[in-house]
């Protein structure tokens, strides 16, 4: 009996099915919530261990309740509206950032079966649901009516766009090798896909290897982070569009960057490291649950995000948008041409 | 009954967005309500279950398209007197426009109740074993394919259009050439120079 089904049993069949899928959806949304305040922390940690600072130290036992002290502080601060703001924008673009980075996980398969939305257009929701993460900031720059922030505003929609034009031709790539946009189906389609029939993801296929690589870049530039982080380069547009933000307006940002973050690692984890399945296919390592394993590879691409964030500089506007036009788009729509072709030659040829 | 409620949800809200997009007064409210449209016109896509069709509307439409009118709009210094001032001259104009397209939307409508164009022949529903993107790959590139490529040839010409109007040769920009500079090693730069004291360095 599925979840959906026990609720089903003694609920009548349409309230249990509202009743269990809300049920769902606070158990993603809420340890989701519990997951960024901790990564926070996670990041500030590794951030301040690569610099060898000691980091958040204070806050219960090794600093670990630090995030909950910043959210409480945040929840106490008055909520500042600039006289000059367009008011209803002004609220309404943090609540967009925070929903959008929230709904995407519907999609997301923690194990096998275990998915909140099992759609076979999954990972087109994905792309459509991330596009609409630009508006946030867009629309917190315009109505901020105040000059850095709308600075800001313009290059992340500029940024967005460009690099969701790459991220869009690598999982074109991912998807004609699992032969579906449905996110289980491409995970179950990773089973034995490396070079070696052992290995398990298609990041350890030699010609899915580079969109890997490219994915990730692309994530980080897709969620502004370090170091495409231009939105909000401090020493030239203050804090970006989160300039006029204060209290729990800013916090919304904060949690929604963070949990796009997490969203991007759980990406590359799913689109080419294998998800929820074990590293190698070997049978006693898929006694661990699915959901360990997938958990394990986010924290491993979070920590790669941080000892990105601490390790390599800014990169310029101009720069940022030559990787993505001149660099991306042609290496990753070169390689779509490389695995049709070889699909052709090898899987559909006859 | 979710159904219909929902068509009937979003069908409303789609009319109510649609209006506010030429009622508003602000540029930037309108583009903003047009991206409520298109939202609630990808529900109505869901509904009839073009699920591959919604969220290429949201992609394209809502991440891309209408992120670039929001860029250029807001970029717009309007004044707001000067477009009203226009209405007497347009108004007439637009009007017309409006008339015809009513016209128009009567005979189809006409047309429509007469009996539709018999096009079983041509296209038929999606079987119910197949995704819509497999329905629709296969269509696209089977039957349609010459029509798909010409397509993409006139986009592929739109393109090249736009970037010869707008493209212009600068002189004296000095752009970065990261081969160069990646290529560019110590010795190439740098010179060690034991240098006595009392003299001028030699370079």
């Amino acid at each position: 009996m599925t979840y959906t089904q026990w609720f089903q049993s003694w609920a009548g069949e349409n309230l249990g099915w509202f009743i269990s899928h809300v049920t769902l959806i606070l158990l993603i949304a809420l340890p989701l919530m519990l997951a960024v305040a901790m990564i926070i922390y996670a990041d500030r940690k590794i951030w301040a261990a690569m610099a060898l600072r000691r980091g958040p130290n204070v806050v219960g036992p090794l600093g670990l309740l630090q995030s909950f002290a910043d959210g409480l502080k945040v929840m106490l601060q008055e909520t500042i509206i600039p006289s000059a703001a367009n008011r209803g924008l002004f609220l309404l673009a943090p609540i967009i950032t925070f929903t959008v980075a929230q709904i995407v996980w519907a999609v997301i398969p923690f194990g096998s079966q275990q998915v909140l939305a099992d759609i076979n257009v999954g990972l087109l929701y994905i792309l459509a649901a991330s596009s609409l993460g630009v508006y946030g900031v867009i629309i917190a720059g315009w109505a901020s009516n105040s000059k850095y922030p709308f600075y800001s505003a313009l290059r992340a929609a500029a940024q967005m766009v460009s690099y969701e034009v790459s991220i869009g031709f690598i999982i074109i790539g991912v998807v004609l090798w699992a032969d579906s946009f449905n996110l289980s189906t491409i995970v179950e389609a990773q089973k034995g896909a490396g070079v070696l029939p052992f290995l398990n993801g298609f990041g350890f296929n030699p010609l899915l290897f580079p969109l890997a690589v490219m994915f990730l870049i692309s994530a980080l530039a897709e969620t502004a982070r370090p170091p495409f982080d231009l939105t909000e380069a401090e020493s030239e547009l203050v804090a970006g569009y989160q300039t006029e933000y204060s209290s729990m307006a800013f916090a919304l940002y904060w949690l929604g960057e963070y949990a796009n973050v997490i969203l991007m690692c759980a990406l590359n984890a799913v689109l080419f490291w294998g998800g929820y399945l074990p590293p190698f296919d070997w049978a006693p390592l898929y006694a661990v649950p699915g959901m360990i394993w997938l958990f394990g590879k986010i924290l491993v691409f979070f920590f790669i995000f941080s000892w990105i964030k601490a390790t390599v500089p800014r990169y310029r506007y101009d720069q940022l948008m030559r990787l993505g036009w001149k660099v991306f788009l042609p290496i990753s729509l070169l390689f779509v041409f490389l695995i049709s072709g070889w699909l052709m030659y090898t899987r559909y040829g006859a | 009954m979710i159904q219909t409620f929902a068509f009937y949800m979003f069908a409303l809200l789609l009319l109510t967005a649609g209006g506010l997009v030429i009622l508003s007064r602000n540029p930037v409210h309108a583009v903003l309500w047009l991206i409520v449209a298109f939202f609630n016109a990808a529900g109505l896509m869901l509904l009839i279950g073009a699920e591959f069709i919604a969220m290429l509307l949201v992609i394209v439409y809502v991440g891309a398209v209408a992120v670039l009118f929001l860029f250029v709009v807001m970029m717009l210094d309007i004044d707001f007197a000067e477009l009203r001032s226009g209405l007497a001259r347009y108004g007439v104009f637009g009007f017309l426009l409006a008339a015809v397209l009513a016209a128009e939307i009567i005979v189809a409508e006409g047309a429509w109740s007469a009996g539709k164009i018999d096009l079983a022949g041509r296209i038929a529903a999606v079987s119910g074993d197949r995704t819509n993107i497999e329905a629709m790959g296969a269509l696209l590139y089977s039957k349609y394919l010459y029509i798909f490529e010409a397509s993409g040839l006139v986009l592929l010409v739109a393109m090249i259009g736009a970037i010869v109007l707008t493209h212009r040769e600068r002189g004296g920009t000095r752009p970065q050439n990261i081969s160069d500079q990646v290529k560019r090693r110590p010795e190439d730069a740098v010179r060690m120079v034991n240098q006595p004291s009392g003299q001028g360095v030699q370079l």
